[in-house]
């Protein structure tokens, strides 16, 4: 099956840190790929450069077999209508209901109006669970409802690709499971191409088709889970068990991504 | 040492590539302005009303130190009831714009490359793209459209309060008539050289708010580095829109003025 997300050989540099050097990576239709790796290895540049946000030095990033990395505006505004993506911290608009946070790609592009943008937009606020925090403020709400909201305004527009930039990170046990299981029920149910950033072991065996652990830039292992667990690599070894001796120096689980 | 300056000079070299183009894309999206009236108007007040305070202050007081200062001056020759036309000409042509453009620089600028940086850097700008939505019709078009079209507002509103602040002053430390005194501005008003004169001041008015609100839309959107990025945006956005409407005073007094 042809890959719908692709990151052919790209090499990113800030100032005089190389951060990618050489990242590839595929994923398939309704595939869930996990990104895993030590901070400051270049996962959430990785996830930039599939957005776009971030043009690479070298090499190409193709999403449904297009490049977004040197495509004109307008194809890769066709390419990020069909992609949701939640970052970090939820990034709602501040100044916006969640409600109104929702139903923003909706209004803007103009895809619906009156009763028709409600119904979309209470439909996913019910399905994340947010009718009762909908018309407050995102300073209002705790770190796990942000994160919500910002999946309920993801998927909005149907988005073929979900992108997440560590969902678990901040979340207590139980509300990372809570993610976790709408991560997978997200897609058992609507058949999104996922790719989750994350450090959370627990998390990325969970949801994980298959895991890419990157390290200094590029991807040193790639495969299932069950194949992972039983990797001889002592880069991998050591970061799955979360040992502090070992191969993966402290200086390079420092950085910042 | 000499790295350090070249740095300096690329980056700001780079700021002012950025500004301008920024300048021009919202140009561009001025033709979505309708879709965008209530968050203009929002901006409006933003920059208009709750500014009205600390601008009525500062020009009652400027009319009063420069009506006390131009009386005791002409005191000397006989000449303090021509406080009202020296006040006139000096808000009208220079003082209002200049100093309504300082106030609203501090005041509302730092506050919108506030607002934008922390938006930066929190990602909500990146989320914006990653929807499609561009900011610059989004963010930076309403900011720049409702504050500028305030600053020529607040610029007639300081010119009054100045007048008025001076003919106070002139009428009890000066004993200036206050007929006399208005009588003067009437005159200076409906003359030629003081409908330029307020024409002039208008247009100031006008750029100034562009190149505040642009600068300050500029800075907050390149922002980076966390809390310490938004403060350094905040401050050197008000430091360059001094710079540069200082600049642009000068030249624009010089080329309607020369």
């Amino acid at each position: 099956m042809e890959p719908i997300i692709e990151m052919i050989n790209v090499h990113k540099t800030f100032g005089s840190r190389k951060i990618l050097k050489g990242m590839n990576l595929r994923v398939k239709k309704g595939e869930t790929m996990v990104i895993l790796g030590p901070s400051g290895t270049g996962k959430s540049v990785s996830l930039k450069h599939i957005t776009g946000l971030t043009i690479p030095d070298e090499g190409d990033c193709k999403i449904f077999g297009k490049s977004i990395s040197y495509s004109k505006e307008k194809i890769r505004k066709e390419i990020r209508a069909r992609m949701g993506v939640l970052f970090q911290s939820g990034a709602l608009i501040n100044w916006l209901s969640v409600y109104e946070n929702v139903a923003l790609p909706l209004r803007e592009h103009k895809l619906a109006s009156g009763k028709e943008l409600d119904r979309i937009v209470m439909e996913k606020l019910r399905w994340l669970d947010l009718v009762h925090a909908k018309d407050n403020l995102p300073g209002d709400i705790s770190g796990g409802m942000k994160k919500r909201a910002g999946i309920a305004r993801a998927l909005t527009t149907n988005p073929e690709i979900l992108l997440y930039d560590e969902p678990t990170s901040g979340l207590d046990p139980v509300m990372s499971n809570v993610f976790n299981e709408l991560i997978l029920r997200m897609q058992k149910e609507l058949h999104v191409t996922s790719v989750v950033v994350t450090h959370d072991m627990q998390s990325a065996y969970m949801i994980a088709d298959r895991i890419s652990f990157i390290y200094e830039g590029e991807v040193i292992f790639c495969g299932t889970p069950d194949q992972i667990k039983e990797s001889s690599n002592p880069l991998v070894i050591q970061f799955i068990l979360g040992e502090t001796r070992g191969p993966m120096t402290l200086d390079h689980s420092e950085k910042k991504d | 040492m000499n790295i350090f300056i070249l740095n300096l000079i690329k980056e700001y070299i780079y700021g002012a590539g950025y500004t301008i183009i920024l300048l021009l894309k919202t140009v561009v999206q001025i033709k979505s302005s309708f879709f965008k009236k209530n968050e203009i108007i929002h901006q409006m007040y933003i920059a208009g009303i709750s500014s009205l305070f600390v601008v009525s202050i500062v020009a009652v007081f400027t009319g009063m130190i420069m009506g006390l200062n131009a009386g005791l001056g002409l005191k000397d020759f006989g000449a303090e009831g021509q406080i009202g036309l020296l006040l006139t000409i000096t808000l009208t042509r220079e003082m209002s714009p200049f100093m309504t453009a300082l106030i609203l620089s501090a005041s509302v600028g730092s506050a919108i490359a506030a607002e934008l940086g922390t938006m930066k850097v929190s990602e909500e700008i990146d989320a914006l793209e990653v929807m499609s939505i561009d900011p610059v019709r989004y963010l930076v078009m309403p900011r720049v459209l409702g504050f500028s079209t305030m600053v020529p507002v607040l610029c007639v509103y300081s010119t009054i309060l100045g007048i008025i602040g001076g003919a106070v002053v002139g009428h009890f430390q000066l004993g200036v008539d206050y007929q006399i005194y208005f009588n003067d501005v009437s005159a200076r008003i409906g003359s030629v050289p003081g409908l330029k004169d307020l024409y002039v001041g208008l247009f100031k008015g006008l750029v100034f708010g562009v190149i505040i609100s642009i600068i300050s839309c500029s800075h907050g959107l390149r922002t980076t580095n966390g809390a310490i990025g938004v403060g350094k945006a905040t401050r050197e956005s008000v430091v360059i829109s001094f710079l540069v409407v200082i600049f642009f005073g000068y030249v624009m007094t010089a080329f309607f003025y020369r």
